[in-house]
């Protein structure tokens, strides 16, 4: 294999990851693109989802994002994120009752549409983490 | 001269506030500890999300539909100023050197005929700044909510400093703060937030390769920039909270010392006195015992 690319996930309290990998894939917002070694510059934003490491062909991390910037130049790859979850981190169990008790909030917020928003951005992210969660 | 009974009372009171300085003091370093490794861990964010800025605003400095928030309003006939201060005191001139800074900038521009509102972030900058410039106070809050500083609690200053500046209320923002250099030395700054000051840092070299930018330049900008504006705030209010606790440890470091020097002096003065008390009385005894 190639040259690997330089892989950060930073949120604003820390920086959570920094790897070597062969390709990382980042859900952009207009679709997802995967970035190896040379890539072209980019600014992108993010939706919310999953960003893959890869090593070789092999899947090897899994991190769930609530949506956030990602920043491409010379072999590095630099992830803005407010709140990321590792695959493995994720507790499947307590899922379900945070997702329902987001829609019991997203239901009070009513004409409130900035705070609807956010909570329904929060909403997709939750989901995302029950649907894709399980192993492949 | 104050009596026997009554300076051995004074020296154990001394002695138990010095305690109380003391466990102040220690408790005051570590969460300063705590307080410059939360700092540090803040910086990557901070620092890259300046990069992505520069590159982005290199391209915007000519486009005049460029978002207000870079760009600022084209006015400067209202300033606000968001004065972050701390919500405890006994912490030495930490709070009323942040105050005093912001009642001066306040003053300028009030003889310069522009216009001031103050946000205060922080329970004892309010209660300083509402003596002499309560009307100019729009709104006030506190610095924490909880017990660790969070990233919510700069959103929220941000979602209040946002509000206003999407209703027109104001055209430029400066926050004040505390710069923290060491355990002993704190610098009042005070840093422009709106519009950005992004000059500071020099855009990427990409060996002639421009950026891409998903979707475009301007939807970027206008998700980045307030979130540039938390950051900035969030970066403000850490450095406060280090200087808080760096401030609280010398001016404890300081009361414990005085503390021992004052419960020296009084035990000199209460040694003199016993010694005063014994002689008397053994002069009374002799010269009574040689009258017989």
């Amino acid at each position: 294999m190639a040259d690997k690319v330089t892989f950060e996930l930073v949120s604003p309290e820390r920086l959570l990851l920094a790897t070597e990998a062969d390709m990382v894939v980042v859900p952009g917002q207009e679709g997802d693109f995967g970035v190896l070694s040379g890539h072209q510059p980019v600014i992108s934003m993010l939706r919310p989802g999953a960003v893959d490491i890869y090593e070789g062909e092999r899947l090897v991390e899994r991190i769930f994002v609530a949506g956030g910037f990602a920043e491409v130049s010379s072999d590095r790859l630099t992830v803005l994120v407010e709140e990321a979850t590792a695959q493995k981190d994720v507790d499947q169990a307590a899922l379900p009752r945070r997702i329902a008790e987001l829609r019991e909030r997203i239901e009070e917020a009513g004409e409130d549409d900035a705070l609807r928003q956010s909570l329904e951005a929060r909403l997709a992210y939750l989901e995302l983490m029950g649907e894709s969660g399980q192993p492949h | 001269m104050p009596s026997l009974k009554s300076l051995r009372i004074r020296i154990n009171s001394v002695k138990s506030t010095q305690k109380i300085t003391k466990a102040m003091k220690t408790v005051a370093a570590s969460k300063l500890r705590r307080a410059q490794e939360a700092a540090q861990a803040a910086r990557p964010y901070a620092e890259r999300m300046e990069r992505m800025l520069a590159s982005l605003a290199a391209g915007q400095a000519d486009n005049d539909n460029a978002p207000r928030l870079l760009n600022g309003t084209g006015r400067d006939q209202v300033h606000l100023l968001v004065v972050a201060t701390a919500d405890r005191g006994l912490c030495g001139a930490f709070n009323s050197s942040i105050a005093r800074a912001a009642r001066r900038k306040a003053q300028e521009l009030l003889q310069a005929g522009k216009e001031v509102k103050i946000l205060c972030v922080g329970r004892k900058g309010r209660d300083i700044l509402r003596r002499d410039l309560a009307k100019h106070i729009v709104d006030s809050m506190e610095a924490t909510k909880g017990k660790r500083l969070a990233f919510s609690d700069a959103d929220g200053v941000k979602a209040k400093v946002m509000e206003m500046f999407e209703k027109g209320e104001f055209d430029i923002c400066t926050i004040f703060y505390n710069h923290f250099r060491s355990a002993i030395s704190q610098v009042v700054t005070e840093q422009q937030l709106i519009p950005a000051a992004v000059a500071g840092s020099e855009p990427v070299d990409l060996g002639g390769a421009a950026y891409e930018y998903e979707p475009d330049e301007e939807q970027i900008l206008d998700r980045l920039l307030p979130r540039n504006l938390t950051v900035q705030i969030y970066r403000a209010l850490l450095e406060n909270q280090a200087s808080e606790q760096g401030a609280r440890m010398t001016a404890m470091d300081n009361a414990t010392r005085n503390a021992g020097e004052m419960i020296k002096k009084l035990t000199l003065v209460y040694n003199r006195n016993r010694q005063a008390v014994i002689t008397k009385e053994l002069i009374e005894i002799i010269s009574g015992a040689e009258a017989v």
